[in-house]
């Protein structure tokens, strides 16, 4: 009777527990939904081949947004470029030729320090270094390096936990066949880890199309197609930025709103999914 | 006896942990000698050193020596990567590179910088020595990983035959498989003995009593005996040895 | 050899540390020099055309949109990964986990947008006010936040060892008792740097919300009021601002900058001592 009554509550409990557990998660999906739904249906009409293909006029009113796609394209490119060797470099140096040490405890500390700056942060610091003190400018090369900083931590972080994955058991195999430990890495453990890796630089390179913050001081606003990484170059999400801020063009913004959710989705499911196809792992 | 290898008052640490206690073991020059004894008996960690496969380990350390034809393999001026390749080593589970079946048995000649048509025919040569030639000729190309695991540990035999060794040394090779697999993979030992010094851990007794010619018996860091096929099995000297190979523990 | 250069490559996360430190400290400290520090951080006013620069609005206004943002937030984003970890079928996992990674990839700038066409009216219809307010600052890095206390969580509950559930369960209590008493406490330094580093992005996060706090310089009254904070402070005004006025946007970088060092050693801390 007493255990009856108390099972009884207990299972009340539960059924409560996963109401508001199962509530909370249709939600969040829910809210994902709207959003992504709401901004493709007010901007996909927006865009067209002309939308796409032609340089904005009259402060981004009129035109299409051709030249920030171009700036986020070699912004991106930059800041992959300079971040990739030294995140993957770091992350073999922490994962195969040290033990756990001091000097690996300081790398770690600093990688994830640099996880949790905001971008803001990196946006000030972009500024006064690159464009101010290296006197690179509001340009493509100070916004794709501001962003190399940023992603670094990231790269880090993804290639070392796919090296770690690698099964211990290769390195030995390829060391008892009297290869080197460079020859190990090279040959076997880097096209090991090679998917876990190309991972993280796919999602390096969605947060660097995503970010504002860090390159509107960096790389500046300007709307003419870059000429050359000295060029200042407004990337799609700061044009999304201004265009909807200043309230220049609704009809734009939500435009280029649509392309960067659908430029972001592809990255972080389709390519991932690509990725995932062709550089099987273990193969 | 023309001995190939001499194990001299050899111990082995992992850090604190003593893991072998001094032994001494010499091993003749080609035919198949067997390391037999429980788990933990410290063969998979003798076996490691005398490759020096355990330099790999952290915080691994050893006393005494290891010669091969004569020379301390530990000596400063020894070459590791030229050591392990004169001493071949197969692991107690399949562990097939994630690459081809040819790349894998090629892996250790392209280290040598061999020339295309040199590597391949002897990838051929080392695949029909291991007797896996005829099941994968036509597939070369494909995984090492589609192979079943029998093939595996004979692709892996291979492997180290492309390196020309001069010692192969398997720990428990056949643990993990079917008695067919097993029995190809005994046949393939017993021809090579004529041509290699195979160093043994056997996966049971009875595979130690099938295809050695000299078998020792450790237990816990510790060599209890040594001797010829025909008296280890037949006729041990010490109870702890019988005990284990009539299987009284083990 | 090799090891050496990779050494040299490894040592790029502490120089970039080490940089980004120096660059900001060596702007913004002379001007917390200039106005004192105690001036600085506890000033009501921020008047640059005055020289007045006092940040206390600001991080009164960082402080109660963090905390709404967590409030509303981490404990969704904690039923969430108990959904994904306990209670979801394999197929609805596998549609989540990669749902969840496109909200965490949407640029920020969405949000805010998202936030001010449709959240900021929607608070200014039914509960007063301009609408644009710490509330709805709080909704959009609510939202913000989950991918992040969300991913953590669900990872560190994955961590455990099965063996802690089917214990439980086999003492008699059912999935949710096992849930609450078992796996949650013994995920909880997980659960813990979560939290944490959710926080650290929600306090870190400038762009989404420039659109939604409506940035007045003054104490709110209430969560309908616009804030400002600190790092809508730099992003509005970094684009005009030069001299003193720079320099106190960097004096307001290196506050934002010690919060989250301390935000980032807490969680590390807390996940190390596992």
């Amino acid at each position: 009777m007493g255990l009856n009554a108390k099972n009884k509550k207990a299972r009340s409990k539960e059924r409560a527990a996963k109401i508001l557990i199962w509530s909370a998660a249709v939600s969040v999906m829910a809210v994902l939904f709207f959003i992504v739904v709401y901004i493709l249906v007010k901007g996909l009409p927006v865009v067209s081949i002309g939308f796409l293909t032609e340089i904005p006029s009259n402060m981004g009113r009129s035109g299409g947004i051709s030249s920030t796609i171009v700036g986020t394209v070699l912004i991106t490119l930059v800041a992959v470029a300079i971040a990739a060797p030294f995140g993957i470099g770091t992350a073999f140096y922490l994962a195969e030729y040290t033990r756990e040490s001091i000097v690996t405890r300081i790398i770690r500390f600093c990688a994830e320090s640099l996880a949790g700056i905001p971008s803001i942060v990196y946006g000030l610091f972009g500024f006064i270094f690159f464009v101010i003190y290296l006197g690179f400018g509001y340009s493509v090369l100070s916004g794709g390096l501001t962003l190399a900083f940023m992603i670094l931590p990231t790269i880090i972080r993804t290639s070392e936990e796919a090296i770690k994955t690698v099964p211990n058991i290769y390195r030995e195999v390829s060391m008892s066949l009297g290869a080197s430990k460079w020859q190990t890495i090279y040959k076997v453990v880097f096209p090991s880890a090679l998917r876990g890796i190309a991972n993280g630089i796919v999602l390096s390179i969605g947060r660097s199309i995503a970010e504002t913050a860090a390159v509107i001081y960096t790389a500046g606003s300007v709307l003419r197609m870059p000429s050359s990484m000295f060029s200042s170059s407004r990337t799609m999400a700061v044009h999304f930025f201004i265009l909807a801020s200043e309230g220049i063009s609704m009809e734009n913004a939500f435009g280029t709103a649509a392309l960067l959710v659908i430029l972001i989705f592809f990255i972080n499911v389709v390519v991932n999914m690509l990725v995932n196809r062709f550089i099987a792992k273990g193969r | 006896m023309d001995y190939k290898i001499k194990i001299e008052a050899f111990k082995f640490f992992y850090g604190r942990e003593q893991v072998i206690n001094g032994i001494d073991l010499n091993i003749p020059k080609n035919g198949i000698f067997s390391l037999l004894g429980p788990a933990k008996s410290g063969i998979t960690t003798m076996l490691r050193a005398v490759n020096r496969l355990s330099d790999i380990v952290p915080g691994a350390r050893m006393e005494g020596s290891i010669l091969l034809d004569g020379k301390n393999i530990n000596d400063a001026d020894v070459n590791v990567a030229e050591l392990r390749r004169r001493v071949g080593i197969v692991f107690d589970v399949p562990a097939p590179l994630p690459m081809s079946v040819y790349e894998n048995v090629a892996f250790g000649p392209k280290l040598l910088k061999k020339g295309k048509a040199e590597i391949r025919a002897l990838v051929e040569e080392s695949l029909q020595t291991a007797a896996l030639w005829d099941d994968v000729k036509d597939r070369l190309n494909t995984p090492a990983q589609s192979l079943s695991g029998g093939q595996q540990q004979r692709l892996c035999i291979a492997r180290v035959l492309a390196l020309k060794p001069e010692v192969i040394l398997l720990d428990r090779p056949c643990s993990g498989l079917d008695p067919i697999s097993t029995a190809k993979i005994e046949e393939s030992l017993i021809q090579l003995k004529e041509l290699y010094t195979i160093v043994i851990a056997p996966h049971n007794v009875q595979q130690a009593v099938r295809i050695s010619d000299r078998a020792a018996f450790m237990l816990s860091g510790d060599l209890i005996e040594e001797g010829a096929n025909t008296e280890i099995f037949s006729n041990p000297v010490h109870k702890r040895t019988s005990d284990y190979i009539t299987g009284r523990f083990g | 050899m090799s090891k050496y250069v990779f050494f040299i490559l490894a040592l790029s996360s502490i120089s970039a540390l080490a940089l980004i430190t120096i660059f900001i400290i060596s702007r913004g400290a002379p001007i917390i020099g200039e106005v004192g520090f105690f001036d600085f951080v506890f000033g009501m006013t921020w008047a640059p055309g005055r020289g007045e620069y006092g940040i206390f609005p600001m991080i009164v206004g960082s402080v109660t949109v963090t905390l709404g943002a967590a409030a509303l937030g981490v404990p969704i984003g904690i039923c969430c990964s108990i959904f994904m970890t306990e209670f979801a079928p394999a197929a609805l996992r596998n549609f989540f986990r990669p749902a969840i990674q496109l909200l965490a990839g949407i640029p920020s700038v969405v949000y805010g947008f998202w936030g001010l066409i449709f959240i900021v009216p929607l608070i200014r219809e039914y509960l007063g006010g301009p609408g644009l307010s710490i509330l709805a600052g709080a909704v959009i890095l609510a939202i913000m936040i989950l991918p992040t206390v969300i991913s953590i969580t669900e990872v560190s509950i994955l961590a455990l060892p099965p063996e802690y559930k089917a214990g439980a369960m086999a003492l008699g209590l059912n999935h949710w008792q096992a849930i609450k008493t078992v796996l949650l406490p013994a995920a909880k330094s997980g659960i813990v740097a979560a939290v944490i580093l959710g926080i650290g992005r929600a306090i870190g996060e400038t762009m989404a919300v420039i659109m939604v706090l409506g940035n007045a310089v003054a104490l709110p009254q209430s969560i309908l009021d616009p804030v400002r904070t600190l790092t809508t402070n730099i992003g509005i005004e970094m684009g005009y601002a030069s001299g003193t006025q720079s320099q106190a946007l960097f004096a307001t970088g290196i506050v934002l900058f010690a919060v989250i060092m301390l935000l980032n050693a807490a969680a590390q801390f807390i996940t190390r001592k596992k």
